[in-house]
Formats: C-alpha cells, structure tokens, sequence
C-alpha cells in the first residue's frame, strides 16, 4: 500500500494537462481529489502503524540490493503534515489562484511538489530521497516564480541559486558515505557505518550533510533566501513552502540522517542547540521591523524552526516529543497565518501593514482565524502553540539548558509583542480612509482557513491524547538511533 | 588520491562562480562545474584501472570490474541536473525581459 502515497500524485500531475485541454474546471477537480485522497490514507496509516512498521520492497528486492519505502511513527507524522496542509491549500486555491493565467499549470506543479514530499518522507533509501528532494526543488522553484513578475523572479533565482549549493552538498556527502560503505539503503549504511573504520570520511559527510540541509531549513547563518522566496509565491505555496517544505525537506531529512544513519552524539547535539538558539534569536529579531506581512511571517517561520532544531538538539525523549510537536503545530499556524495574508492581499490588495486597518469589520473570517493563528504563534494558553512551546521550556530545564530556557522565554514574548503590532495595524485598529470597497472572501478560501483555526484550537485542549497517538511513536523513532537499522532489516 | 583532489579543485571552482561571480549567465555556467564535479567524484568512487564491464557470464569470470551502481545514479543525476539547468536559464530569460540586465548588482528589488 505504501507506493500510493507517491503514485496519486505523480498520477495526477500526469493527467491534470490532458484533462485541462477539454476543460479547465477538472484541472482544480482532479488537483483536489488527488489532495484528498491522500489526506485519507494518510489518516489510516495511524492504524496501519499498529501492527508495527510496514515495509515495502519495489520489484520484490529486498534491502541491500533493492530500494524500500519504510512506515514508521516519524513518516505517519510527517505524512500527515504534508497532506493535511496539502489538501487545505488546495481547497483555499480554487477561488484564490484564479487571478492567474494557465492556472493548470499551478495545479500541475502543485501534485509533482505533494509527490516529491511523500517520497522523501517514505523512502528508505538514500539516492532515492535525494531524487525526491530534487522534485520538490523543482517544483518549489518554479512555482514561487509563477506570477512571473519582477520580484517574484529575482526571488525564484536567489532560491535557485542556494538551493542547486545545498543539493550538490548533499550529493557531495552522499557520494562519501557511498564511497566508505558502498550501499544506498539507509538501514543498511547505518549497520555498516557501526563497525566501519573510516571515521574522517563519515565526519565530513556529517559536516556536508547539516550545510546541505541547514540550507534547506534556513538556519540563521544560511537563511538569506527565505524572506525573499516565502513571501514572492502565490499564498497558499507560500503556506505549503513556510508550512510543510522547510520542515520537510530541512528539519525531517536531517533528524532522520542524523539520528538513523550516523548516530547522535554530544557534539552533534551542541551544534543542534547552538544553531537553533541563534536561528529563534536572530529570526525573531529581524521579524520586529518588518512592514510587509508575509515578510514578517517568514522572518517568524525562521524563529520558529530554530525552537523545533533546539529541542530535537537537546536530545532528551522529552526534548524530541517537544520539538516534533511544535514542528506539527507551527505548520497549522503558519499556514493559517499566510492564508490569512493571501486573503487580506486578495481583498485589499496590498500587504503593507501601515496602509491596511479595520479589517475586523470588513473581514470577520479572517481577522477572527488570524487572532487564533497569532495567539497560538505567540503562545497563549489554551492554543496548541502554548504546549508544545511549554514542553519545549521544560525539556530545556530538565537538560540542564538554562540558557535555552531562557532564550525560549525571551523569543516567545517578542513574538507575541510582534503579532501584537500586526493584529492591532491590519485588524483592530480604525482605518483612516473608509475601507468601504472591502469584502470578505469567498466560500472556498473561508472553509480552509476555518478548518485550520478549529484545528488550532482543537489540538491546544485535546493535546494529551494526540501527543500520545501521533508525537510518542514518531519520538520513539528518533529515539532508537541506528537501531533503525535492526528494526527495517529484520536482523 | 590526486585525482580525488582535482575533482574537489573542480568543485571548488563551480562554487566560487555560482557564488561569487555577478553575471546571471556565469552564475549558470558554475552550476554546471560545480554538477559535473560532483558527477565525477561518483564516477572516481566506481573505477578501478583496468577493469571490465560486470557482466556475469558463466565462461569467463570477471575477477576485476568496474563497479556499476554510481553510474547509474549519475545517469539520474545527470538528467536532474539537465532540469535544474533549463529552469534557471528560462528564469533569466523572463528576469532579463523584466529588468534588461544580467548583473546582479541592479537587480535588487528585494531588500530587508
């Protein structure tokens, strides 16, 4: 069963250009259903995981030779972010992306990106997520230049740029380990990488392997592109990109190399905290000044995933239970968020917080979504942003972190002093030339970003029993460390 | 082990002009040294001097072969690598429609 999670929407993505030459609606159809579809095998994976990991040989090979897709509790969780966010920016595109031409090719792109996420997330072999990662590049480029206007290109080529560095960074380091062990899959290179002797070679594939994917994510010293890139593509990619593909493609590919394949230590956990310290810091800090919305907001994404780096760094079971959970909540919150900016660009047509104001009036779906988003960001009590930040805080104290600790406290108010600034200029406060030409969005655009707020809302009161169902497994993942090894091959 | 350095020499340079140079079409044309270095790298990781090809017939065992599986990968990364190309250029095409000029200086639109 566990190809489809890259067939439907290779497939899709195949027919969605036939299907638009006869006529354009089954375009967003097919798009949606694939979503859809997804979402729902992505929810039985929960039970899947049950009966233990689920491992799929392709052509019947089995591991050393052959290339496998591996289901355990990290991959249900992950599947789960991509495609949840996945169908709910689908759905907020129907009304959203029709003030674009050729807007099958929007929807074209937007499967190819779902099908690369899945892989990455499902694969078992090394080369082979790797290919994924270059999908998701691809698409992910080319779809933040879709409007093709000036800055929207001048930022796809900045992200272009970077981007072919860290791939041909994780190439590099790829090649390296291939070179010590000589074997892909990534069960087998951990068994082999524990009674090898060339230790250099596996220092400087880790080294290669956190710049590549330290890229990818956008830790602070290599985060350059991501105010640019985030905010440039259309709303609901920026909310795919902000909310799913750093995460996936940065945070998932490099805990899963680290902990699975080379093994966590000391000094990979100080470079972990370190990088994610500066990362909250030095990204919540440049967000403060920000007047442009979706700048503001990708400034905020860079802060956010230094707290999930932090805590996964402190590598305490407690510390990654708190950092997968805060990763899962950020990518509702973030998305939410950036949907709600599309929406507000969509109706006022700027995103300049100081020329916006009383949109509350104006747009009650959006400004009451953006307050829940905004609360759970910032970490008030009862939104899912509260707990995971909470969890974060005392894992820090509990590792004897205090610094973390504290640095956690400090960036958790500057963040809610600047979602403050951004309720009180776009929502609350009077606009000074009556905004009487502004109406709320339509239907498609309100169902996705209300269906986030009440998942916001519904994971900050139940979140005993879904850290218990989805984060512990997929804790217990990392956990284990190169016993991933034991576990995929049956040794 | 001399071979090994060049090509890292190699890769070396392919970065030094995707990062540093300041015309759209240089920064292109490093991508592509930086690629084939690392192309090469794999190929290296594969030879072995003298060696056939590993095809396994039962009249003449093959004691001394090429290993095959990086060049297949290369085959795949190579057509990556043709994709990744193809896009860049058709974004400084459109970028050079929008701004008419390839250097990196005055297209600055983007700040903060």
């Amino acid at each position: 069963m566990l190809p489809i999670f890259v067939i439907i929407p290779l497939g899709g993505a195949f027919l969605i250009p036939i299907l638009a030459k006869y006529r354009q609606g089954l375009a967003q159809l097919t798009a949606n259903l694939c979503a859809g579809l997804l979402l729902f095998f992505s929810l039985c994976s929960i039970s899947w995981l049950k009966t233990g990991i689920k491992i799929y040989y392709i052509g019947g090979w089995r591991p050393p030779f052959g290339i496998c897709m591996v289901l355990d509790g990290l991959t249900v969780l992950m599947l789960l972010v991509v495609n949840l966010i996945g169908a709910l920016a689908l759905v907020y595109s129907i009304d959203y992306i029709k003030k674009y031409t050729s807007t099958y090719l929007y929807y074209t792109l937007f499967c190819l990106l779902l099908a690369g996420l899945n892989g990455i997330v499902i694969s078992g072999d090394l080369f082979n997520l790797f290919v994924f990662l270059e999908i998701t590049s691809i698409a992910s480029y080319s779809l933040i230049a879709f409007g093709a206007e000036a800055e929207e290109l001048e930022a796809a080529f900045k992200y272009l740029v970077l981007g072919s560095v860290a791939d041909t960074l994780i190439l590099l380091a790829i090649g390296m380990l291939l070179g010590s062990v000589s074997t892909l899959n990534m069960a087998d290179i951990s068994r082999s990488l524990s009674n090898s002797t060339s230790v250099n070679l596996i220092k400087y594939s880790t080294a290669l392997f956190i710049i590549g994917f330290g890229l990818k994510t956008a830790l602070v010293p290599l985060h350059a592109w991501l105010p640019d890139a985030h905010p440039a593509a259309p709303a609901p990619m920026s909310a795919m990109l902000s909310g799913v593909v750093i995460k996936i493609v940065g945070v998932y590919a490099l805990v899963r190399v680290i902990f699975n394949i080379i093994g966590f230590n000391q000094l990979l956990s100080s470079v972990f905290i370190w990088l994610g310290i500066i990362s909250m810091s030095v990204g919540v800090l440049l967000a403060i000044g920000q007047w442009d919305f979706k700048r503001l907001l990708a400034y905020h994404s860079i802060s956010q995933i230094g707290y999930v780096v932090f805590a996964i760094g402190l590598g305490t079971p407690l510390g990654i239970a708190a950092g997968l959970f805060h990763l899962f909540n950020h990518s509702l919150f973030k998305s939410l968020l950036f949907l709600n900016s599309g929406a507000v660009e969509y109706s006022t047509g700027t995103r300049r917080l100081e020329k916006l104001g009383g949109l509350y009036q104006s747009m009650p779906v959006t400004s009451a979504t953006s307050l829940v988003a905004s609360f759970s960001i910032a970490g008030i009590p009862p939104f899912c942003g509260f707990w995971s930040k909470l969890m974060i805080i005392i894992a820090a104290f509990a590792a004897n972190n205090i610094i973390g600790a504290v640095v956690c406290i400090l960036v958790a108010m500057v963040t809610l002093a600047s979602f403050l600034k951004v309720q009180k200029y776009a929502f609350m406060r009077k606009a000074e030339e009556a905004g009487s030409g502004i109406k709320e969005v339509p239907v498609f655009m309100k169902i996705s970003m209300l269906c986030l707020a009440l998942l916001c809302i519904l994971i900050g009161l139940f979140f005993v029993p879904f850290v218990d169902t989805i984060i512990k497994p997929a804790a217990a993942v990392l956990l284990e460390g190169t016993n991933y090894a034991k576990s995929v091959l049956g040794v | 082990m001399s071979l090994y350095i060049l090509c890292l020499v190699l890769f070396a340079i392919g970065l030094y002009c995707l990062l540093v140079k300041k015309n759209l079409i240089k920064k292109i044309v490093g991508l592509g040294i930086t690629e084939y270095a690392v192309n090469l790298f794999f190929i290296l990781l594969g030879y072995t001097r003298g060696g056939e090809a590993p095809i396994l017939s039962k009249d003449t065992p093959i004691t001394n072969f090429v290993d095959p599986l990086p060049q297949a990968l290369i085959l795949t990364s190579i057509v990556i690598g043709l994709g990744v190309t193809a896009l860049m250029v058709a974004i400084t095409v459109r970028i050079y429609e929008k701004y008419r000029t390839f250097d990196i200086n005055e297209i600055r639109r983007l700040r903060g």
